[in-house]
Parts: structure tokens; C-alpha cells; sequence
């Protein structure tokens, strides 16, 4: 049975690279429905947060819980998906081969999954052609439908929506709410406040590797991001 | 799963390498040109010393083994691919596997077409009188000099001096490999075959991937945990 769970803790998560500290006492909870933007300016931590949250990141101290599960089981990372801006893709394989090879690692059975991710993505007729070849939205969207492949409980996003046109982010955020509303864990990391101020549900401010303010979304994103991290 | 997930990484590799040929063609290019080049300095009057053309074959191959060890990497670093191959839920010590057998693919190409060409330039045609035995040392020298190699270049993706420091740390560690696959080539290259010899370096050499292939299965899980 595929473990799941319905939330995600960290516990005074810090990570220390030598002398330098990229995070710093984080807690925070995520619950199943929540669409959490993690923002904060470059450098701020969020990237290494999203490692840490993916379990690729190993934390210095503190403690990581999926539900009632332990990030060290391996089960546990069928259950997560992640988007980042690389976007994990072989640009030499076509968009088919592509989603083929990480519904293998997934245990999935290629053919009905990759069929329907194609489709979402709206790439069924460019299906054969190298990612290569693809536009930076059409990639994206790709790779959005690859991290999802797996029908991931928790979903993390690392600044999903550089280079993309107002279609293609359109398209994303469409996808994340859908997503949520069916009890999907979105974290989303950006520093792009307009994009973020219509679909993120919490917000969670990070700088210098701490949690500097974690609330509800609501108006006023930008006055407060300013207020709390700096320049907007 | 294990042994299908280790084949669907290979076939991966394999099908990007079909398309590309970016890594078999620059590899078969550089072992050519070391062994050619050799030929070149050290074959007078069609005369050579006894132990050169094992010599030269076993350093053609490590020296294009780097090279593929490196660029092999090179594309999983490059759309950060390595992230996604961690983050799925199979066995990390499978996915090292399919890497290495890629590698051992690559460098059995460039065996295929380097061992003729040493036999031609060197007059070492004792490469083929005993060819069981001499496959066997090929094979086990490769995949010892593979499974270390794997392991550094995944290790050494994220550094940015990884393309120095590939083989700083692998020449070392692969010494033993080396030596074994040379004294063992050079004993069947002798007037008079010495299988006996061969089949010990060859013991040797299987002992070596013994050690080297658990070792990089138990150390690639925590290493590539950033």
C-alpha cells in the first residue's frame, strides 16, 4: 500500500553549509487543500527549503514529518512531486519518452499515464518531438504534468513561473488550484508577488533562512512582504 | 524492481546517446588518437617492447572512460535531472547501477574498436589467442574501473572543479584495477601465453569489483544526499 498523509511538519528545520547558515529554526505545518507561497528575495533560503521539504536536502537539525511518516522512508518520496525552475527534463528524449521513463520509476504503467498527462499539457501532437525543441512554456507545462505523473500528495514548486508568457502562467495556476481543491499540499516558492497575491492561500516569509511572518493570504501582499523583507 | 530499474536508466542513457552520440563518438575519438599517438612514439622499426601494447590498451580506456564518466554526468546536471531520478521512490542503489552499466557500454564500444587497432599498430596479435580469458579480464577491469568512477562523477556533479578533480581521485583509487588488467593483458601477450598468470590477475580483478561495486552501492545513497 502507498503510504499517505495529510500534512507536513518541520520542526526547527536549520541547515548549515560550513559556516554559512541558509536556514535557521524553521516551523511550519502544511496542511492538505493549502496552497503556501514561500517568499523572500534571492538568497533568502526558499530553494533549500524546497530541497529539505523534497528530502534531497538533509537538514543540519530539527525534524521532518510527512503525516506520521519519516522523510528516510523511501515510499515516502513517491508521494512527493516537485517543479523547479531546471525543469528535469532531457531535452534529447521526446516529451513521450520523457514522461515514459519517470512513470517507470514511478512503478506506473506507461501507457495509460503518459497518454493523459500528454493531454493535459496539451502537447499530444507534439508528443514525438524532442523537448528540445519545445518553447519554455510548452516545457513547463511538460514538466508540470511529469512532477504530477505520480498524482504527488505534496506538490513543491521552486519559482515555477520564470520565463513564462501570461498563457503559460495562466495555465499553471490554474492546474495548482485544481490541485488544491482536491487536497493536494502546494508549496510554492517565488519571488514574483503578482503571480503569487491571486493564487497562493498562506503566505510564509523567509529571509536570511528564517521564517519571518507565516499568515493567511490576503490583501495587502505587497505592503506587507515590503514591511517584513524589504523592497517589493 | 531493482534489475528494472537499473535497465530503464540504461535505456534511458542509451536512447539519449543513440540520438546524440555526443559521448561515444568524442570517446572513441580520444582512445583512437591516445593509442594511435603512442604507436607513433614508442613502436621503432615494427619493433616494441614486450608489456607496451598492454600498457597503452589499459590506459586508452581508462583515459576515454574519463572522459565518458564526466560527460555522462554532465547531462543529468544539466536540466538537474539528477533531482528528479533521487526524488522517485526507487531503490537509489539501482538508479547508480543503471548509470554505471552506461558507462560499461560505452567503454565496451570503444574496447571493441580499440583492442584491433592495438593489436594492428603494436603486432599484438596475442590478443586474440586466448580470447575467453582476455574478455574476461576486459570485463572485470571495466566494471571495477566503472562502479569507482560512477560513484566520483555523481559525487562530484554539484563541484565546480569536478572536471579536475574526476581524475585526481579516480586514478588513484583505480591503480590496483589497472595494474591487475595490464599484468594480466601482458601475460597473454607473451611468446609463450601465460594463462595460468592471467587467470590469477583475473581472480584479482573480480576481487576488486567485489569490494568496489558494495562499496559504491552502500555509499551512493548518503552521498548524493546534499
Amino acid at each position: 500500500m502507498i503510504p499517505d498523509f495529510d500534512r507536513v511538519s518541520l520542526k526547527g528545520i536549520a541547515r548549515h553549509y560550513g559556516r554559512r547558515r541558509a536556514l535557521s529554526g524553521i516551523t511550519l505545518t502544511v496542511h492538505g487543500g493549502e496552497i503556501v507561497g514561500l517568499l523572500g528575495p534571492n538568497g533568502a533560503g526558499k530553494s533549500t527549503l524546497i530541497g529539505v521539504l523534497a528530502t534531497l536536502v538533509a537538514p543540519s537539525s530539527g525534524e521532518l514529518r510527512f503525516g506520521g511518516l519519516s522523510p528516510r522512508e523511501a515510499a515516502v518520496r513517491g508521494r512527493i512531486g516537485l517543479l523547479a525552475h531546471e525543469l528535469h527534463l532531457y531535452g534529447e528524449l521526446t516529451a513521450h519518452e520523457n514522461l515514459a521513463f519517470f512513470a517507470g520509476l514511478y512503478g506506473l504503467d506507461p501507457g495509460a499515464a503518459v497518454g493523459a498527462a500528454l493531454e493535459r499539457a496539451g502537447l499530444s501532437e507534439r508528443a514525438h518531438d524532442e523537448v528540445a525543441s519545445f518553447s519554455r512554456g510548452m516545457r513547463q507545462r511538460l514538466a508540470l504534468e511529469r512532477a504530477l505523473l505520480h498524482r504527488p500528495r505534496l506538490l513543491l514548486l521552486d519559482e515555477p513561473f520564470t520565463g513564462l508568457d501570461d498563457a503559460a502562467v495562466g495555465f499553471v495556476v490554474d492546474r495548482l488550484r485544481r490541485l488544491a481543491a482536491d487536497g493536494c499540499i502546494i508549496v510554492v516558492a517565488t519571488h514574483d508577488l503578482d503571480v503569487a497575491d491571486g493564487l497562493v492561500t498562506r503566505v510564509a516569509l523567509i529571509r536570511g533562512g528564517r521564517l519571518v511572518s507565516d499568515e493567511p493570504a490576503g490583501a495587502g501582499l505587497r505592503a506587507r512582504y515590503r514591511s517584513l523583507v524589504g523592497h517589493a | 524492481m531493482f534489475a528494472r530499474i537499473a535497465l530503464l536508466v540504461l535505456r534511458k542513457d542509451v536512447a539519449i546517446e543513440v540520438r546524440s552520440r555526443e559521448i561515444l563518438y568524442t570517446t572513441l575519438f580520444f582512445a583512437v588518437s591516445c593509442v594511435l599517438v603512442f604507436a607513433f612514439a614508442l613502436v621503432r622499426e615494427g619493433q616494441v617492447a614486450e608489456d607496451v601494447p598492454a600498457g597503452i590498451l589499459w590506459i586508452a580506456i581508462a583515459f576515454a572512460g574519463t572522459l565518458a564518466l564526466g560527460r555522462t554526468f554532465e547531462r543529468e546536471r544539466y536540466g538537474e535531472t539528477i533531482r528528479a531520478l533521487l526524488l522517485a521512490p526507487a531503490p537509489r542503489s539501482a538508479i547508480f547501477v543503471g548509470k554505471m552499466l552506461g558507462v560499461v557500454a560505452l567503454l565496451v564500444v570503444a574496447e571493441v574498436l580499440l583492442v584491433p587497432i592495438v593489436a594492428l599498430m603494436f603486432d599484438a596479435g596475442g590478443l586474440f589467442a586466448r580470447p575467453i580469458l582476455f574478455a574476461g579480464l576486459l570485463a572485470a577491469g571495466t566494471i571495477g574501473f566503472s562502479a569507482v568512477g560512477t560513484l566520483f562523477a555523481a559525487m562530484l556533479m554539484r563541484s565546480r572543479t569536478r572536471d579536475v578533480l574526476l581524475p585526481i581521485l579516480l586514478y588513484p583509487i583505480t591503480v590496483p584495477v589497472i595494474i591487475a588488467g595490464v599484468r594480466g593483458t601482458a601475460a597473454l601477450l607473451q611468446p609463450a601465453p601465460d594463462e595460468a598468470m592471467a587467470e590469477m590477475w583475473l581472480g584479482i580483478l573480480v576481487s576488486f569489483d567485489i569490494v568496489f561495486v558494495t562499496l559504491a552501492l552502500w555509499t551512493f545513497e548518503p552521498l548524493m544526499t546534499e
